[in-house]
């Protein structure tokens, strides 16, 4: 998940000023957007995001992680269960040969982690680790591994309860099975709670998946070329997602889908040899981990700041429990919805158990962050809300940092990266925006092409403004998903939980064996 | 029991070639059944958008009709008008690998397959279908020029 970081936004915001011309002209529509969106929507962010009271730890947080726990609890800890299983099936071993050229479990996981890999890992880890210390990492990758249990519930019920249609498409997501699992179990509010959650996702996708990314994809290109005016990147990356997603051209979706992926492990496997040049810190890395995690050793906030900062970005990175991961998953081709929720519960793992991790990792060896020597403690920054670092550099500049003390080109690779995985995260996201539109208007070329050519305007908007309240509102609709999501999840925990038992215990019985014993 | 030959085509002309070979060996060998394989190259470890993904189910019926009223079902029927007693298989997979598990699956003594019609770098990198199918299979290959 890619959450605005208020660092980068002031960068963009920085790089807009730095123009005179474009800055005095952008500073008047940039007023009176704000000051409209901000008189609207205001107090909504502020319920979203509000802490409770007398700490900073936003409920929402709070929620997700709740709620993680208790489908954890739930469940069994199906995560740890039923993972070599997950693995199993995400390698074909139950595949049925006869549907071969069906999307298959490895398709549908890969097409939910590109819509959720990305900036969240590289810019929010390093917000995260900034802010909280490296024992951020602790509670993060906590809240990851239950996470797990979450994204498992969603995406059983979204391949439950999707619809097939007579051409044989599909389209699935909380949408469905809210509507259709409250109908079930006679439940009233169903199509009230449904409809609220497109709402939502619709506002979600045109922000958080489509301005921020377009604003963090041009202040990255603007950080390497200079300065210039953000309608410049967005009718480009428009022009490029107008071309995917209305006009069909594939090639372009084929080659991002291919080179995102490349991106991730290229990326990874860069964190692994700085990790390995500094084979000999790994373990007082992880000692500065444990420490952080119960003592904060000197972040804002001690203990309660690293935890709050570990928390947050678990939660804004894997998206568990939000119900966009279960618009991807429901396209897979199965018999066992079941299954599909044991192969999303990877997700979570691989987004913030390993990726995120490795960020924070390297973010600590690199020793980027001021250490005092003589009592061994993080020095806190002039402001006294983060961790000092050598340059005075926070959020991807962090991360960047870290890794060019490594590998000095790879600033260079990682830019490029953010650029693809902003690119991604808007072919995903405009495919969830799509999905509760037409739940809302009705599948249709017209109601369709609507909404795909609002999507690109947005493009433009969100890279050509800092419309600071506008993404605060789009992040506090992705989070708004989460709250009806849950909320209805809730309720249906027990259709996944019967599922379970069925599945569990005809794996037993041998009644499910291997296609290739 | 007739002896089984497995063809795999293409819908180029090096199927074709492959295709008037089996019929010179069926001939020869007498009682023989000639099946008829086009094998869609997929994998199900590939990268795709979400909404290839929800059109995935539609497309591959399309790919199967194609393959089945464009190349297996108008071959079927040439051989049978010819006399020969002839069945079809459309499949997604890896073509080597898929030609093989079809070949074992319905017990044929041997494969025929024309001379590859791919180029390229793929090829030189990770080799031809026909290549990879004389590598791995369980039973004889010909190769038709």
């Amino acid at each position: 998940m890619k959450h605005p970081s208020k660092l980068w936004l002031g960068a963009a915001l920085a790089a807009v000023a730095a123009n005179p011309v474009f800055a005095q002209e952008a500073m008047s529509l940039d007023e009176k957007v704000n000051q409209t969106f901000a008189a609207f929507t205001g107090p909504f962010v502020s319920l979203i995001f509000a802490p409770f009271p007398g700490t900073s730890f936003p409920w929402i947080v709070m929620w997700l992680v709740v709620a993680a726990t208790v489908f954890t609890l739930y469940f069994g800890f199906v995560q740890f269960r039923f993972f070599r299983h997950a693995i199993q099936l995400v390698k074909g071993d139950y595949s049925d040969p006869d549907d071969a050229g069906e999307v298959s479990h490895f398709q549908a996981l890969a097409t939910a982690l590109s819509g959720t890999v990305g900036l969240g890992n590289i810019a929010g880890v390093a917000v995260a680790v900034g802010i909280g210390g490296p024992g951020a990492t602790f509670w993060m990758i906590l809240a990851g591994l239950l996470g797990m249990a979450s994204k498992f519930t969603e995406c059983t019920l979204g391949v439950k309860y999707r619809n097939e249609y007579p051409d044989g498409t599909v389209s699935g997501g909380p949408m469905y099975y809210i509507s259709k699992g409250f109908g079930e179990l006679g439940l009233p509010g169903g199509k009230f709670l449904a409809v609220l959650f497109s709402v939502f996702c619709i506002l979600g996708a045109l922000g958080g998946g489509n301005m921020f990314q377009a604003n963090q994809a041009h202040a990255q290109i603007s950080g390497i070329v200079g300065d210039y005016p953000g309608w410049i990147t967005g009718i480009i990356f428009a022009g490029v997602v107008f071309a995917v997603i209305v006009g069909g051209i594939k090639s372009i979706a084929n080659v991002t889908e291919k080179v995102v992926p490349f991106m991730g492990i290229l990326y990874v496997g860069a964190a692994l040899v700085i990790l390995l040049i500094n084979y000999d810190k790994i373990g007082w890395a992880f000692g500065q981990i444990f420490a952080g995690a119960f003592t904060g050793l000197g972040v804002a906030g001690g203990m309660v700041g690293a935890l709050i900062q570990g928390f947050k970005r678990a939660a804004f990175s894997n998206e568990a429990g939000v119900g966009s991961a279960a618009i991807a998953h429901s396209a897979v081709r199965t018999n066992e919805p079941i299954t599909e929720g044991f192969v999303s519960l990877l997700e979570p793992l691989i987004d913030t158990v390993v990726i995120c991790t490795m960020t924070a990792l390297v973010i600590t060896i690199s020793q980027q962050m001021i250490i005092d020597p003589a009592t061994g403690n993080y020095v806190l920054n002039e402001a006294g809300t983060g961790v000092a670092t050598v340059n005075d550099v926070s959020g991807v500049a962090l991360t960047s940092a870290a890794f060019a003390t490594g590998l000095s080109w790879f600033p260079y690779i990682l830019a490029i990266a953010v650029i693809l995985f902003a690119f991604s995260t808007m072919i995903s996201w405009s495919y969830y925006g799509l999905k509760a539109w037409t739940y809302l208007f009705g599948e249709g070329q017209t109601t369709e092409l609507v909404f795909k050519v609002i999507f690109c305007v947005f493009i433009v908007i969100g890279a050509a403004a800092s419309l600071g309240p506008v993404i605060d509102f789009s992040d506090a609709a992705i989070f708004a998903m989460a709250v009806v999501n849950i909320f209805a999840l809730y309720f249906l925990m027990k259709l996944v939980k019967a599922e379970l038992h069925s599945y569990a215990s005809r794996l037993q019985s041998g009644e499910i064996s291997k296609f290739s014993d | 029991m007739p002896t089984k030959l497995l063809i795999g085509l293409d819908g180029e002309s090096s199927g074709e070639r492959a295709l008037n070979h089996a019929k010179r060996l069926a001939g020869l060998i007498g009682d023989c059944e000639i099946v008829v394989a086009y094998v869609i190259e997929w994998s199900p470890f590939t990268f795709q958008t979400a909404e290839e993904n929800a059109k995935r189910h539609q497309r591959r019926e399309e790919e199967l009709n194609l393959a089945r009223t464009r190349v297996v079902d108008p071959a079927v029927k040439q051989l049978i008008d010819e006399g020969y007693v002839a069945s079809g298989v459309v499949k997604h997979g890896d073509v080597a690998e898929t030609l093989n598990k079809i070949a074992v699956k319905c017990g044929a003594e041997q494969i025929v397959v024309g001379r590859s019609s791919e180029g390229g770098f793929t090829q030189r990198l990770f080799g031809s279908s026909t290549g990879n199918l004389v590598m791995h299979a369980s039973m004889p290959v010909t190769v038709v020029g």
